[in-house]
């Protein structure tokens, strides 16, 4: 066999629930067939905190908030490929279904005028939370998407057959069994 | 009067008849000035239809209002000629004047101010309705005049009557309109040669339809005199005045001043398929005209030229009727202009069948531009061989060009078919060097400069009869742009490809507009052409794209300078996204904002 | 005794008898062209334009157009199926479609006749309209905001002599299903939930109330077979 070199891999995930990435490992005992075709940058799994130079990028998660507007940017930024992963990524998902609600409404009513608060509770101002967004986005509408893998989450087959499609090259095709949106 | 009883006098005067019901809608809301649940409810109930459907009617039309419209109400026409004339600006300093945002009622429920779809003043424009009532040549003085006499709620009677007053501004004249007319004449012309001859007639004037498609006159014609009649039935003659398309106003001309010359055709056409209905399709825009036109109906009802026996001839009856539309491009689509005659909202409908087998209420019906029935009507008076030696092969005749934009004389022009454009720029007074002409409409085609040699006819360049000129100084992605809006806000909605097409359309060239567009939307642009033009409903979504196009492939530069990058960006400013974040918690730390890249 | 004819779908003869269009013959023949407005118990509508095939290069909706003896029509083309996963990802787009949450996730037309056609993400950006839900009735809950506008729940009322859904409105932003009440409110109607009109949605707008999720992930009508399949199976049936 020649000696090919690893395609490095990234992933985050932004205003997700991280089902994604469970879904990832999922995979099995594929990781180890993986893990001989790539090796793996930023990702929860490495604890890497800056994403480098990458082949594939894998964003779980809408855009919701000031930080994943970074990370995202980040990771288009070094990633050759990006993928959206997962019906966040790919439409807002459920955090978007806050989307025709007025943001300054949803602030007030959870911090301030819901029961069961503190009393002289507030909206937190501390300059270490990212800012929310007035709107949750998919992904693909604030940087250039390259392919989608929907589900919610996609599964741990669907997700290999997709990498094992995008390492060998192939168009990643998932079929109907393993095409899902929900 | 109580509001019940406006609504019964509506009812009663159309005779409870929901196919009546645009026509009831707007002689209540001319009195109770907007169309209030509870209206809805006891005109469904006096024409025997479910609720719902009346309500799917009103919401249809811009012009029916489901909710208070104010005392006065006015709709600046947002054609982009008006535009060029300063419409934005006088808008805007009418709003400030009375206090209120454009689209939104003010607070006291005194004036609602917004835009509407080009209103057919491009020649004497910025124009506007005020309650409906058409107001042409607007400057700042008048803007400021009219401001003070709404806020004293002067009554629309004691307006200068100056200001309502539109011209003809008919530069030229030929074959068709150089000529008096004599009423009658042309239609005692057709009795003596009889249906079949004046059909053949017809047929060797090589009459094409003036509306832009140019199908053949005689042959729409055969197919409806062909087509059966079931008991009960007739034949119906349609005047489609529904001139819609932006930049056109020749019909405006023609029913203000040659109301007899197209009335006239109607009834040869009657005579020749055998109809005894017919129906002017007048748009809600030239609401100004209908009384003037039915006293023209009523005095050729009294010359023996309508109704029953006309022209003392038994069996010949033929009446018309006026009916008014109510602000929906798509009712031009004759379709769906049978469908707004048929009391509905205005969809055109799945074909086949076509309208002259299946057309009003299920009649044989032929629906014909305005220009048409005129030259119908001297083809009759003159003959087929007369009509025939002008224009062109396969353009005969002569043609009607609303002209406006950057011209001297803006205006309605009469030539032969086969005219050059130079030929009609000239005439017009072209002021500066020429960057582009849209002929016959955002639908129709982009010239460039040129371009100016071709020549308006089916051969060459098919109009309608609409040149808008942009000089240099024109930003051609704006005109564009402006086309776009139309279509978003015209597209009728029942097919996904239009519905929802144009409205991406708008929003990419929004996009554009404010510096936030990339090559990525470059290629956007003609792959929504391309889905509009090929699995759209009708011609209004297959030809939505077409401005866009035009201008992308001969005015590229114009898009290109506007782009923020070669790549993707976003359509949105993140920094904004963050605006009410920061209200809340009143942060303007670093990371409380969002730099571009 | 009807004379046999057929015409060419893809090259494939299909039979058909006088009167039936393109997409009735297909239907009945087991053959599967995209659609989401028509369905076999009522009039075509024409809206969804997912049907659209092309005859000698000109594009018409199968759904409306009359089959005839010999016709050749070519229907899962690369360039007709492109153009139907635009149409699908502008019907994604205009509504939400949230099918994590949505209790018609696989029984819905929509997510099957997209699964069928590989659209893989929604292309264009969102409009996340804002759509409220009408909750207002006992039996029946409205949510708007999956409705692709096909009319079947008009034409299916109007067929229970209720009229109770119409199709109004202009454009975009206008045009909605109105209902038959001044209030606009479903309780106020006649509907009740052994009308046609409660069975005859595509989507997740009109769902029976407390039933939602019976069926298990696997099991759902599209989880078993792809539209196309399921299609076929039931057209073998009827």
């Amino acid at each position: 066999m020649n000696d090919v070199r690893k395609l490095r891999i990234a992933t985050t995930s932004l205003a997700g629930c991280f089902g994604c990435h469970m879904s990832l490992l999922d995979i099995d005992e594929r990781l180890f067939t993986l893990l001989e075709l790539v090796e793996f940058d930023r990702t929860p799994l490495t604890d890497i905190k800056r994403c480098g130079a990458c082949d594939i990028g894998l964003i779980e998660g809408g855009v919701c908030n000031a930080e994943n507007v970074h990370v995202l940017r980040e990771f288009r930024k070094n990633c050759k490929i990006l993928v959206a992963v997962g019906a966040c990524a790919v439409n807002g998902g459920l955090p978007a279904q806050r989307n025709h609600l007025d943001l300054r409404d949803i602030l007030e009513a959870v911090y301030e005028t819901e029961g069961g608060l503190a009393r002289g509770a507030h909206i937190p101002n501390d300059p270490e939370l990212p800012l929310p967004l007035n709107q949750v986005h998919p992904i693909h509408e604030v940087v250039k998407v390259d392919y989608f893998l929907p589900g919610c989450p996609p599964s741990g087959d669907a997700i290999w057959k997709f990498l094992s499609d995008l390492i060998a090259g192939r168009t990643p095709t998932l079929g109907h069994d393993l095409l899902h949106y929900d | 009067m109580d509001p019940l009883d406006v609504i019964d006098r509506a009812l009663a005067h159309h005779h409870h008849d929901g196919t009546r019901l645009m026509q009831i809608l707007r002689e209540t809301q001319e009195v109770l000035g907007w169309l209030a649940p509870e209206t809805i409810t006891r005109i469904a109930e006096g024409v025997g239809w479910p609720r719902a459907k009346v309500e799917a009617t009103a919401a249809f039309y811009s012009f029916f209002h489901l909710r208070p419209r104010g005392d006065y109400c006015l709709l600046w026409s947002d054609n982009i000629v008006d535009q060029m004339a300063g419409s934005q600006a006088l808008m805007q300093r009418l709003c400030e004047a009375l206090w209120l945002e454009p689209g939104r009622l003010s607070e006291d429920g005194l004036a609602f101010v917004h835009t509407t779809s080009d209103i057919g003043m491009g020649d004497q424009g910025p124009a506007l309705l005020v309650n409906y009532r058409t107001m042409t040549r607007m400057t700042p003085e008048r803007v400021d005049a009219m401001a003070e006499l709404i806020r004293n709620r002067a009554p629309l009677a004691s307006w200068p009557a100056e200001w309502f007053r539109v011209e003809d501004n008919l530069r030229r004249t030929g074959p068709l309109l150089g000529e008096a007319f004599a009423p009658g004449t042309a239609l005692s012309a057709a009795w003596a040669r009889g249906p079949e001859a004046q059909l053949a007639e017809i047929a060797a004037a090589g009459l094409r339809g003036r509306g832009g498609a140019g199908f053949p006159t005689a042959r729409k014609w055969q197919a409806c005199r062909d087509a059966p009649l079931e008991a009960g039935q007739t034949r119906v003659v349609v005047c489609n005045a529904d001139e819609g398309e932006p930049g056109t106003f020749k019909d405006r001309v023609l029913l203000n001043s040659y109301a007899d010359l197209v009335f006239e055709g109607m009834t040869i056409a009657a005579f020749t398929i055998g109809a005894r209905r017919g129906f002017v399709y007048l748009r809600g825009e030239y609401r100004y005209l209908l009384e003037a036109l039915e006293a023209t109906l009523q005095r050729r009802r009294e010359q023996g030229l309508l109704g029953n026996g006309i022209l003392g001839r038994d069996g010949f009856d033929f009446d018309i009727e006026i009916h008014l539309g109510a602000g929906a491009y798509v009712c031009g689509e004759e379709s769906a202009l049978i469908e707004s005659l048929e009391g509905k909202p205005g969809r055109p409908r799945l074909r086949p069948p076509f309208p002259v087998t299946k057309g009003y209420l299920g009649q044989p019906t032929i629906v014909n531009n305005v220009e048409t029935f005129a030259c119908v009507c001297r083809i009759a008076e003159k003959g087929a061989a007369w009509f025939a030696a002008i224009g062109t092969a396969q353009s005969t005749g002569s043609k009607l060009l609303s002209v406006s934009g950057d011209v001297a004389h803006p205006g309605v022009y009469e030539y032969p078919f086969g005219v050059s454009v130079a030929e009609v720029l000239e005439a017009a007074g072209v002021r500066n060097c020429v960057q582009g002409v849209q002929v016959s409409g955002p639908s129709g085609t982009t010239l460039t400069g040129e371009e100016l040699g071709r020549r308006l006819c089916f051969e060459d360049v098919p109009t309608a009869g609409a040149l808008m000129v942009f000089d240099c100084t024109r930003d051609m992605f704006e005109v564009a742009r402006n086309f776009a809006h139309f279509f978003a806000h015209e597209s009728c909605g029942f097919c996904t490809p239009c519905r929802v097409g144009t409205q991406i359309n708008a929003r990419l060239m929004d996009k554009i507009a404010a510096g936030r567009g990339s090559q990525y939307d470059l290629q956007e642009l003609p792959r929504l052409h391309r889905l509009l033009a090929g699995t759209a409903h009708c011609g209004l979504g297959h030809s939505a794209g077409n401005p866009i196009f035009e201008t992308l492939t001969k005015f590229r530069p114009a898009y290109e300078r506007r782009l923020k990058s070669s790549d993707f960006a976003p359509a949105f400013d993140l920094d904004a996204e963050l605006s009410q974040a920061r209200q809340m918690t009143g942060r303007e730390d670093r990371a409380a904002h969002l730099v571009e890249e | 005794m009807s004379e046999e004819t057929t015409f060419f779908l893809d090259g494939e003869p299909i039979p058909f008898t006088a009167g039936q269009t393109i997409l009735q013959a297909a239907h009945a023949a087991g053959r599967y062209i995209p659609h989401l407005c028509w369905h076999p118990d009522y009039k075509p509508h024409g809206s969804c334009r997912l049907c659209t095939v092309s005859i000698g290069g000109r594009s018409v909706p199968a759904c409306a157009t009359q089959a005839s003896e010999g016709l050749e029509v070519a229907n899962r083309t690369p360039e007709l199926d492109d153009a139907r996963r635009m149409l699908l990802q502008m019907l994604f787009v205009e509504g939400n479609h949230f099918c994590p949450s949505c209790e018609k996730s696989g029984q819905c037309l929509l997510q099957a006749t997209a699964y069928e056609l590989g659209m893989m993400g929604p292309h264009f950006d969102h409009f996340y309209p804002n759509r409220p839900v009408d909750a207002s009735h006992p039996d029946v809950l409205l949510d708007f905001n999956r409705c692709i506008l096909c009319s079947l729940c008009e034409q299916a009322s109007a067929r229970d002599g209720k009229f109770v859904f119409v199709m109004g409105g202009r454009g975009m932003r206008g045009r909605k299903v109105i209902i038959n009440s001044a209030s606009g409110r479903l309780a106020d109607t006649d509907f009740a939930l052994t009308d046609r009109a409660a069975n005859v949605c595509p989507v997740g707008v009109i769902l029976k109330k407390r039933v939602g999720f019976s069926v298990p992930y696997g099991q759902r009508r599209y989880d078993r077979a792809p539209v196309s399949v399921a299609q076929a199976q039931e057209a073998s049936r009827e």
